[in-house]
């Protein structure tokens, strides 16, 4: 039979490494509290049948945000066979208070003390065995990242009858008094629920939403009513009071089972932070970073690479594939096929994988440092402006990545009109897909300013965004969400984890590639190459039909052609096929110039400079528009956000056009 | 005294959250609640939002909120 166990713990304890580190596979690690966002399974390596879900990071079951809420009814209802605590041997005091409530709960447990290198280092020693007793469960000591302490936790989750704790956390007299009172009317109305009783009269006292809600459907009405004149007659401070007593229960705990070595009185994050954070210079540090990382994917390391890659697959591997298919005596449209339409499209996508996966290094770099979340504190005051907090800044970030991911990160934030408004405007930060078709554009027209342009539309993204959030928020009913942001200590970012996250990136956009790509590629060539006369010059294909119905829409920013069209449509599929249509519409892979020379021909340079603009803003790709009705769950809004896009794409192209004639 | 007005470094003990209920629990929920021992470390660039150090980690939060908790000297 599949035994469930089910992991828990805070943001940032380091539950996705754990979850990588039993199950084999390769979930993403930030050093941001709130990278998991939704719940992950996996079966455990080296155990039979046994299934690992990673539940969203929470500092405890109160059920307010949406990930919290997950979390909790998630243990409450599916009943896990085991919960697998993971916690910050660095941040007991605070990661306990987690443990307490799952432990109250009375469901079999096993905790994982992790980061015990970070702790040792700042001269804290833990007595395991003590800890475990006093807990009533097992402890296993672990550093998750460098995969230390598997081995044991193996073995513990291997036995057949896990531990519940008896752990009862004593709380004030009045409060126990009314506990037993609800113990007695919660046994008379038999709840179908493997939690302690005593946990969910607790739960009950301090007003738990999810708790509320399970007892209001399953209990008689009139024992509700003498629930709710126990918990009255306590008065407002209960659900301090609680509170307090776990946590003096911890202290009490952490006092049997910790000695102080010696104390850090600085430790290298607290300086660190007086730079990153520091008043003048915190601004401009941060500013520096994002600037190095276009410097770095677009003009230092980049573009080079991708360059290179180019006149390989352009020439020595184009004519290798003609030649191999001649040989083997394969008719001429499929060799035309196959070099002008499968190569050509599939090719000019996968040059800017270099590109790509250096800006995902970046990004990776960032994160895993712990750099994001002393981002969003920077800008939180920015955020505000537009009626966000700064936590929804690392959404956005994200989004520069792929924005489906952006999407499904505003699920970290608390209130929901901040989560509608972050997921909105997520489509606006430019995302490595469209990457490919600036990089393709300012290296045929921009020759002398390429980092300068791209900087541009990628600014342009973000002041949309910010004039989108301001606009929308004013729809939209507010209920003000509170910011708060743990900071994660510094960590040098593992080398490894950091080229697993970028290949595990890049290898989406090689699949990509081999699938939708491919497959566009072919259609496409298809299109252009027939008509309903059968085999016809490209400008008498379907293709141009297609094409030509909504160029005129185009007419007033430069590009009103069949190729601009046909590329836009398919363009909503996913953005980098925009320069797969491109590279078989114009004929890259039959003629002797390079696609970027041969659009020169088609394009005028503020005719490119709009077209890119209209790139940048025009409806996101369908992937990111599915995923913007599953987590704002409205067609309205969604359907909104097509429209606005797109006509917001049409008015910043048509301005950009007519200034940019005018300059060049 | 309220948290907003605590200069960096000092130490001091809450007295009172008179925060809305959501808002008070959560932060309690982060161990931040009357009797706890909080110091202010250091403030984001505009002086907003402030980084606080409170049972032995660093958490940053609005002076929106600084200002409904209460504190007084050790």
């Amino acid at each position: 039979m599949v035994q469930t166990i089910a992991l828990a713990g805070n943001p940032n304890a380091g539950k996705t490494s754990l979850f990588n580190l039993l199950t084999g596979t390769r979930q993403y690690v930030g050093n941001w509290p709130g990278v998991t966002v939704e719940k992950k399974e996996g079966w455990v390596k080296g155990l039979s049948s046994r299934m690992l879900i990673d539940l969203p990071g929470v500092y405890s079951l109160s059920a307010q945000s949406l990930e919290e809420k997950v979390a909790i009814s998630y243990l409450l209802q599916e009943s896990p066979h085991v919960i697998l605590n993971i916690v910050d041997a660095s941040n007991l005091e605070r990661n306990l208070y987690l443990s307490v409530q799952l432990l109250e709960m009375g469901l079999p447990s096993i905790v994982a003390l992790n980061m015990m290198d970070v702790a040792v280092s700042r001269g804290l020693q833990i007595d395991e065995k003590k800890l475990a007793q006093k807990l009533g469960v097992p402890v296993i000591p672990m550093i998750a990242r460098k995969g230390k302490g598997r081995q044991q936790l193996l073995e513990w989750l291997e036995k057949e009858e896990p531990t519940c704790s008896r752990l009862i956390v004593p709380y004030p007299e009045q409060v126990e008094r009314a506990i037993n009172e609800l113990i007695v009317l919660l046994d008379s109305a038999k709840l179908n629920l493997k939690a302690s009783v005593r946990w969910i009269a607790t739960m009950w006292l301090e007003r738990n939403e999810t708790i509320e809600q399970v007892i209001r459907q399953n209990v008689d009405p009139s024992v509700i009513e003498r629930m709710e004149l126990v918990r009255q007659r306590l008065g407002d401070t209960v659900d301090h009071q609680i509170r307090n007593a776990r946590y003096t229960w911890i202290e009490t705990l952490l006092r049997e089972v910790t000695t102080q070595r010696r104390t850090v009185e600085r430790t290298w994050s607290d300086r660190i932070d007086s730079l990153i954070l520091h008043r003048y210079l915190g601004i401009p540090i941060f500013l520096l970073f994002m600037f190095m990382i276009f410097q770095i994917t677009f003009s230092w390391i980049g573009t080079s690479l991708s360059d290179q890659l180019d006149t390989f697959i352009s020439g020595p591997v184009t004519d290798w594939l003609h030649n191999a298919l001649m040989k083997m005596g394969s008719p001429d449209w499929f060799t035309q096929l196959m070099t002008d339409g499968v190569l050509a499209g599939v090719g000019a996508v996968l040059v800017f994988i270099p590109q790509i996966a250096i800006l995902f290094l970046c990004l990776s770099f960032l994160e895993d440092s712990g750099y994001m979340a002393r981002a969003a504190i920077l800008m939180d005051r920015f955020m505000q402006a537009i009626g966000l907090n700064g936590k929804a800044f690392i959404p956005l970030i994200l989004g520069f990545g792929c924005n489906v991911p952006a999407i499904m990160a505003t699920r970290t934030l608390e209130d929901h009109k901040g989560r509608m408004v972050t997921a909105l405007i997520s489509p606006f930060m430019s995302c490595s897909a469209r990457l490919s078709v600036y990089s393709l554009f300012v290296s045929s027209f921009f020759n002398r300013g390429k980092a300068e342009v791209v900087f541009l539309l990628y600014v342009t993204g973000i002041i949309m965004a910010i004039l989108t959030a301001y606009l929308f928020k004013k729809f939209l009913k507010a209920d003000e969400g509170m910011f708060v942001m743990e900071l994660p200590p510094y960590r040098a970012p593992m080398i490894k984890s950091l080229f697993l996250h970028t290949w595990d990136k890049a290898k989406g956009f090689v699949r990509k590639a081999g699938t939708i790509i491919f497959g566009m590629s072919v259609l496409i060539w298809f299109l252009g190459n027939f008509s309903f006369h059968g085999v016809t010059p490209m400008n008498e294909s379907f293709l141009a039909t297609i094409g030509g119905l909504i160029a005129p829409l185009f007419a007033p920013m430069g590009f009103a052609t069949w190729q601009a069209g046909v590329s836009l449509i398919t363009g909503f599929l996913a953005k980098e096929v925009v320069v797969s249509t491109m590279s078989i519409v114009y004929g890259a892979g039959d003629t002797d110039g390079s696609l970027g020379a041969l659009l020169q021909g088609a394009f005028t340079p503020a005719a490119a400079l709009s077209f890119l603009f209209f790139v940048l803003l025009y409806t996101p790709c369908v992937s990111t528009v599915a995923t913007l009705k599953r987590e704002t769950g409205s067609w309205k809004w969604t359907l909104i956000s097509v429209l606005y896009s797109f006509s917001l794409a049409w008015i910043i192209s048509f301005f950009v056009y007519q200034v940019a004639r005018w300059m060049f | 005294m309220v948290l907003s007005e605590c200069r960096i470094g000092e130490k001091a003990r809450v007295t009172a959250l008179l925060l809305g209920e959501s808002r008070r629990k959560r932060i309690m929920d982060l161990g931040l609640m009357p009797g706890t021992e909080v110091q202010v470390v250091r403030k984001a660039p505009l002086g907003d939002p402030i980084v606080v150090q409170v049972r032995g980690y660093q958490v940053s939060f609005r002076m929106s909120e600084a200002r409904y908790i209460e504190i007084s000297d050790l």
